[in-house]
């Protein structure tokens, strides 16, 4: 990656040189903890670096060249009927020609090797690489463990220097899972299986949301990443273990779909097997099953979005009256009074 | 009776809505009261809301524009002010389905109420006269664009008290927007608001690449043709191209809605991503369709103030035709986040960069006009050394963000709210007002008073800066847009920046108000008697201010690109004036048909909103009525008697005369 260490000089240099870097080390974005994290910064600081050489010039000579023509300055050359001059019209197309030959080169060299669906190889020193679900759900983040078998709500650990594949997708609206710290953000959509490959190289606690507005609770939609070393992971996942709560599809699965606002961290010790497959096929035929419960939240989502006014139940689509089993509304009950939260602490 | 419309529908419980609501009916009694006690009503109907005379229809455009900007812009001050309260776990004062409303609502009416109105009321007053016609191709589909515009207008501020309005961001995603997760008739309102406008607007594109098309005057070949007019014809290529893909777009959601149909829900086989798609092959060409008349506007007054011809006029030309191409293969660029494959991503970032070399040219070539000329500080050069400032770095940020692999961590952050306003406050607005100071003597007979325009620009400049400078920041640290409350409350201090920039910026509304006021009061000593009030170059000043409503008593005949500015050198610098004999000149009627269309479809739409279905037939069947009415109607048009044109020539030389 002989590459990928010029950009990062280069970004190096362009850094020591700019004034967002007065934003400091508290920057998500400038200060990153994981390698492609690092490798956008590097590119965002190159791409801005070199526009400068048509920014700074253009917003100069503007200053300079408004104030040497200004009406009252008798001094200046004033040439009314100039309007062509073949060697100026061919710079201002060339300049601008070459940088974005240039950006473009970077724009196609980044846009393959920062694809977020490249998979990460583990180097040198580095663990093996896991994968985790995650799930967007009104208005939270359900992350499921398929290699542990668990699932958590609201919160996310994994091992440091471990490439991690987030395959993402939506119970519900869109949104997006972004953790700005380590790079990337992808669509989370329902029915479709997305992924996006991130890494940690530095222990850490960090801030996850949901960055595509989805709904009244989207501010709410948070979470919060632990990083630390295999054996915290390992402890984390020996607590969400102990958690009695299991996450079964559909029902309990369902009843977590609930719209929410500002849930909890939840635990899932266990899990249905294929648990995020059900999830992403649940909206491929429209089964009866899914439309059943889509009005069931229907009618809480109703209830959120609208400052508390009653729902209309005259408004539910005649599909719906195909719910067919009980256990929609046994397990319609809301999440919170399911579970104890449990702290945070765990990880660091 | 009223489909799901109850008297639960006003929200009695907001206060803000209900002192609004309630400020909004006052005034709104005033007016009336005014109009009767001054016995105004026919010279009303009569004068304008009638009219087919495009200059009339852009005083009105602007005019409903400007009142747009100020509802507007109460909601941007109102999200601010949220923001800066509601950090750490403070709720702030706004609710969501309050907040969310009311982004939903600022991105709507900004947009589709401010922006576009500004500049279809631009080329309504500017474009005839720059290309030497009388009036548009169909001056009485330009009337009834108006008026559904307006219906447009008037549906989105119902919502405001009958019901809600989308809660969904102003492009109304799919499926946040279908009846699953929008249950309510916020979404309805967005649809038929949109959609009763768009139509609109689809007209007045026609009408105008027809207009441009076929009714430039003697001589004006295309490449004569003024800056200004160049960029409207492109821009309204683009609306003719583009408005057809939202109204299907639109027309798809409402199957989706109103009959339960799956074009854009996530289960039974619909595509999210497709309405997605869709509304950004519309979305992209529409912020061209706003910022090209901008360009046009800056050219125009780039040349008239450095008192020089525009450097390289064709290369102009053509940087402008080929963003308007290019506009329409970067649409992607939206929304890389997607997960598109890197090949499609890499295509569509880097046909994005493309559109930046054109551009660049013309900022360039703004450079070289101003370079060797005789600037003139007036407001309008302000403005325009003001955006190629602001707008240079709005085009630096917006190639940050077509960078795939960059965009990955800028998208969806405050950075796309800092830039798209980099470039639309800096870009269109700036260029709105620019052309307001330059054009509004044509329109009204008087100049502006250039002591308030000086003051508004520098409140805009600061106020932006302050304002969206600290959002560039705060999205490096991870703030996400559409953010109703956050928790980290390193940020509220910039946050509260942005509020104060906010704040400067509505000084700068007050000042253009004051400058309304003051210069209606000097208007005798500001008066334009020469038609041609800052030694103009092209049509438009050769022509009494205010024009005339037939514009030209001879159609002029052109022979260069500064056609009248050659008039004035042929003519030993003076300006030439109009001389006997005349002839009976051929002008279209005014109609009640456009303003009683434009009424009824705000029935329409309501009547569609609430499912109201006897009140939707009986209003489409009333539409239809008028609509034949129109059809059949055989008394158009008529002829001013040369006498007439000669009786307004003649007191239009003795003022310039007499000031002389």
């Amino acid at each position: 990656m002989r590459r990928k260490s010029y950009l990062r000089m280069l970004g190096l240099v362009l850094m020591l040189a700019l004034p967002l870097v007065l934003a400091g080390c508290s920057s998500a974005l400038l200060d990153p903890k994981g390698e492609i994290g690092q490798e956008q910064r590097t590119l965002i600081l190159t791409a801005f670096g070199l526009m400068q050489i048509v920014v700074v010039p253009v917003i100069v000579l503007t200053l300079v060249f408004a104030w040497r023509y200004r009406r009252g300055n008798k001094d200046a050359t004033y040439a009314p009927d100039w309007s062509h001059s073949t060697v100026i019209e061919a710079i201002v197309w060339f300049i601008p020609c070459v940088i974005i030959v240039f950006l473009a080169v970077l724009t196609w060299y980044t846009s393959h090797s920062l694809d977020p669906h490249k998979p990460l190889e583990a180097k040198e020193g580095q663990n093996e690489p896991m994968e985790i679900q995650a799930v967007s759900l009104d208005w939270k983040w359900l992350f499921i463990y398929p290699e542990q078998g668990i699932a958590t709500v609201n919160e996310l650990a994994f091992p440091e220097d471990t490439p991690v594949r987030f395959r993402v997708s939506s119970g519900s609206v869109m949104n997006s899972f972004f953790i700005p710290r380590l790079g990337s953000q992808i669509y989370a959509m329902a029915g479709m299986d997305n992924d996006v490959h991130l890494i940690a190289n530095e222990q850490g606690v960090y801030n996850g949301r949901s960055s595509n507005y989805s709904g009244p609770g989207f501010s709410g939609m948070t979470f919060k990443a632990h990083v630390g070393s295999v054996e915290d992971f390992d402890a984390w996942v020996a607590k969400v273990k102990e958690s009695s709560d299991t996450l079964t599809y559909p029902d309990e699965y369902y009843a977590l779909a609930a719209p929410t606002e500002h849930n909890e961290i939840q635990y899932f010790s266990q899990v249905s097997p294929g648990l995020y497959e059900s999830i992403v096929k649940s909206f491929l035929n429209g089964n009866e099953a899914h439309a059943a419960h889509m009005a069931e939240q229907e009618g809480n989502r109703h209830l959120f979005g609208h400052g508390g006014k009653a729902h209309d139940a005259s408004e539910v689509d005649e599909s719906h009256e195909a719910v067919e089993s009980e256990d929609v509304t046994d397990s319609h009950q809301a999440p919170e009074s399911r579970d104890e939260p449990m702290s945070a602490e765990a990880a660091e | 009776m009223f489909g799901k419309l109850t008297l639960d529908a006003i929200p009695f419980h907001e206060p803000i809505i209900m002192v609004t609501a309630m400020v909004i009916a006052i005034v709104g009694v005033g007016v009336v009261g005014a109009l009767t006690y001054f016995k105004k009503w026919k010279y009303l109907w009569t004068e304008w809301l009638t009219s087919v005379d495009h200059k009339k229809l852009g005083i009105m455009y602007f005019l409903v524009s400007l009142v747009m900007l100020i509802r507007g812009f109460a909601d941007a001050i109102m999200m601010r002010t949220q923001q800066a309260m509601a950090a750490g776990g403070a709720e702030g004062y706004l609710p969501p389905h309050h907040y969310d409303q009311i982004f939903t609502a600022h991105g709507v009416i900004m947009i589709f109420f401010v922006a576009m109105p500004m500049v279809i009321g631009l080329m309504n007053l500017v474009v005839p006269l720059q290309i030497g016609a009388r009036d548009v191709a169909f001056p009485f589909m330009n009337n009834l664009s108006f008026w559904l515009f307006v219906a447009g207008v008037v549906l989105v501020n119902i919502s405001l008290v009958v019901g809600e309005f989308a809660t969904t961001g102003w492009l109304a995603y799919a499926p946040l927007s279908g009846k699953e997760f929008s249950p309510g008739v916020g979404v309805d309102y967005w649809i038929w608001a949109l959609q009763i406008s768009g139509i609109g607007t689809t007209l007045t594109g026609i009408n105008f690449f027809v207009t441009i098309m076929k009714m430039r005057t003697k001589g004006m070949t295309l490449f004569r043709m003024p800056i200004f007019t160049w960029t409207s014809l492109c821009a309204n290529v683009l609306i003719i191209a583009s408005f057809p893909v939202l109204t299907a777009t639109i027309a798809l959601l409402t199957l989706d809605r109103y009959l339960g149909m799956h074009f854009f829900t996530t289960d039974f086989g619909g595509n999210i991503m497709m309405y997605v798609n869709l509304i950004w092959v519309w979305g992209h060409p529409e912020v061209y369709i706003l910022i090209l008349p901008a360009f046009g506007v800056f050219s125009e007054v780039i040349a008239t103030f450095a008192r020089k011809r525009l450097f390289g006029y064709g290369t102009m030309v053509w940087a402008t035709v080929a963003i308007t191409v290019l506009s329409f293969i970067v649409w992607l660029h939206h929304f890389f986040t997607m997960g598109a494959g890197a090949n499609v991503n890499a295509f569509f970032g880097i046909m994005t960069m493309i559109i930046a070399i054109p551009t660049g040219v013309k900022v360039f070539n703004w450079l070289f006009t101003m370079y060797r000329g005789r600037i003139e500080f007036t407001s309008p050069v302000l403005w325009t050394i003001g955006f190629i400032i602001t707008f240079t770095l709005g085009g630096m940020t917006g190639v940050m963000l077509a960078v795939p692999a960059a965009n990955f961590v800028l998208h969806n952050t405050l950075f796309v709210i800092a830039h798209f306003h980099n470039v639309i406050i800096g870009g269109v607005v700036f260029g709105m007002l620019a052309g307001l100071t330059y054009w509004f003597p044509k329109a009204f007979g008087f100049t502006l008073d250039e002591k308030w325009g000086k003051r508004s620009f520098w409140c805009w400049l600061v106020g932006f800066y302050m304002a969206f400078m600290p959002l560039y920041v705060l999205s490096f640290f991870g703030a996400a847009r559409r953010m109703n409350t956050y928790e980290n409350t390193e940020w509220q201090p910039l946050m509260i920046v942005a509020w104060v920039g906010a704040v400067i910026i509505l000084m700068g509304i007050l000042c253009t108000v004051i400058q309304f006021a003051v210069s209606i009061r000097d208007r005798k000593k500001n008066a334009d008697v020469t038609g041609d009030p800052w030694g103009g170059r092209t049509l438009e000043w050769s022509t009494s201010s205010p024009a005339p409503f037939y514009n030209f008593a001879h159609l002029p005949d052109v022979s260069d690109i500064d056609a009248y500015w050659d008039d004035k050198q042929k003519n030993g610098g003076k300006a030439p004036l109009s001389k006997p004999p005349y002839q009976d000149i051929h002008m279209p009627k005014d109609t009640w048909e456009g303003p009683v269309m434009g009424a009824i479809s705000i029935v329409f739409g309501f009547a569609l909103i609430w499912h109201i279905w006897w009140l939707a037939i009986v209003s489409a069947l009333g539409m239809f009525a008028v609509f034949m009415a129109r059809i059949f109607r055989t008394d158009v048009d008529y002829y001013v008697p040369a006498a007439e044109v000669e009786r307004i020539e003649r007191e239009h030389q003795k003022r310039v005369e007499m000031q002389a």
